[in-house]
């Protein structure tokens, strides 16, 4: 789909009113319409041919794209670096930006910076411990935390001005996202988490992997019962396993990712495992689709990331709505 | 000490009411703290601090307290010194991401926080990023000094 006021791409689209970002993924939400994000893996490599490969799975099957900062840890290319060059083929970026790396001079920084390349919308997260990556002897810098650095990239946004107080001449237009996991304990805390992530300026939220329907059932049951799902965006994580193998291996080693036994079981005993977990996630797919008070699916498919279309495809759970391409041009 | 960390999580409840009743004692006592000078009283406060609270609550003194709102759980035992709650990583048995065999500092906060009952005051409120400066420094003068107006 295109907007009537669609810009050339490396534009900007007009600011609606209403609107904090000049950015297409916060209009799909705001017009109401079940979006769909997916994750880029970013290259180990300086090559900008390697980003524009990597990104050419998406075009035309989702809404916007996480560009992973340094995610699990390990060193890849920045995502300010990916968001910078896909910006210039008009691709709606949402910037993942971790505090692991960066204290609070240089992220309010790299905020200014994507702003002005064009990135409309900014993820703020805690970021993985150093200790889960390939570089565990670095020292971990967490200056601030997701939900302080989501307050002070408000500030910067609302108030044009720095933490300090001092002031910006023009700030930068962001839709601001977190990060939740409805399946880690402690569970009964989590709706409360997300809750004051909306307070400190979450306007959406993408999760962790869901394998579980019945815990994110739960999850969002709370998040109705105190209004959650009327002020922010709620965005539930999805993937494909590639085999039973790795699920138990992503169960026992990625902290953070429930996945219950009946799904390992399911997986062992299809005849094609990695079709087997393809089907899962459209199934999981669909039936988030259809849980209120939830306005999107975000894709994470590690090295099946050309998988998507077809997932998207399978699942319908765009209905028909086909998401903004640079092929449209 | 673990033993007497998970204590004063349990007896969060009337630790709080001990912990907040002392400020107010310090508030009533603050014209003779005035009068000695808070700058003089800074590094023996500390010290006395740093015992009392690095017993009970293994306080990392930040010098800008925060157990009050943390169940009695000083955030900056987290590998990630997280202030504002727990991160996605929280393993199912409720073990620390980054060191497996540490329970969870934000799963005892909420544990502390339940105790002392009042969330919307306490564990919800939103913790500004650390001032680097304060480590070391009095909490408790300091908390007193916000309350009289005297500091921003």
């Amino acid at each position: 789909m295109k907007f009537d006021d669609e810009p050339p791409p490396g534009e900007v689209l007009p600011q609606l009113p209403g609107h904090t970002s000049t950015g297409r993924f916060e209009r799909i939400l705001r017009a109401g319409q079940f979006a769909v994000t997916a994750e880029i893996a970013p290259p180990d490599s300086a090559d900008p041919a390697d980003v524009y490969t990597r990104a050419a799975v998406f075009e035309g099957y989702v809404d916007a794209i996480n560009a992973t900062d340094g995610s699990g840890a390990n060193c890849h290319m920045s995502s300010m670096g990916i968001c910078s060059l896909l910006t210039r083929l008009g691709h709606s970026m949402i910037l993942q930006m971790s505090c692991r790396d960066r204290n609070r001079i240089a992220l309010q920084g790299d905020a200014l910076g994507a702003s002005a390349m064009g990135v409309a919308n900014i993820l703020c997260l805690s970021g993985d411990g150093v200790q889960s990556g390939d570089h565990p002897e670095a020292k971990p810098v967490f200056d601030m935390d997701s939900i302080s650095s989501l307050a002070m990239l408000r500030q910067l946004r609302d108030e044009a001005q720095f933490l300090s107080g001092r002031p910006l001449t023009s700030p930068p237009r962001v839709f601001l996202g977190a990060a939740a996991n409805p399946f880690a304990p402690p569970l009964d805390y989590r709706p409360l988490r997300l809750a004051k992530k909306v307070a400190a300026g979450a306007q959406f939220v993408q999760t962790q992997y869901c394998f579980d329907i019945d815990r994110l059932n739960t999850f969002m049951r709370e998040v109705r019962d105190r209004g959650l799902d009327e002020k922010v965006f709620i965005l539930p994580g999805v993937g494909p396993l590639a085999s039973a193998k790795s699920g138990e291996w992503i169960r026992n080693n990625v902290a953070g990712v429930h996945i219950p036994d009946a799904v390992i079981k399911r997986l062992a005993g299809a005849r094609d495992q990695k079709q087997e977990g393809v089907n899962m996630c459209i199934e999981f797919m669909q039936q988030i689709r259809e849980i209120p008070g939830v306005s999107g699916v975000h894709i994470m498919a590690y090295r099946q990331e050309h998988r998507i279309s077809e997932m998207v495809e399978k699942s319908n759970v765009l209905g028909g709505r086909k998401p903004w391409t640079p092929k449209h041009q | 000490m673990k033993s007497v960390r998970n204590w004063s999580i349990r007896q969060a409840k009337w630790l709080h009411v001990v912990y907040e009743g002392m400020e107010g004692l310090l508030v009533l006592i603050s014209p003779l703290l005035r009068r000695i000078g808070w700058q003089r009283l800074d590094r023996g406060f500390a010290w006395v601090e740093g015992l009392i609270k690095g017993f009970l609550f293994d306080s990392q003194s930040c010098g800008q307290c925060t157990l009050g709102s943390t169940g009695l759980s000083c955030p900056m035992n987290c590998p990630k010194t997280l202030r504002n709650g727990p991160c996605g990583g929280v393993r199912q048995d409720g073990g620390c991401e980054v060191k497996p065999d540490m329970t969870c500092v934000w799963v005892k906060a909420w544990e502390g926080s339940k105790n002392i009952g009042t969330p919307e005051t306490t564990i919800q409120v939103i913790q500004p990023p650390v001032d680097a400066r304060l480590k070391g420094h009095s909490a408790w003068l300091r908390a007193v000094r916000e309350r009289l107006g005297e500091l921003s």
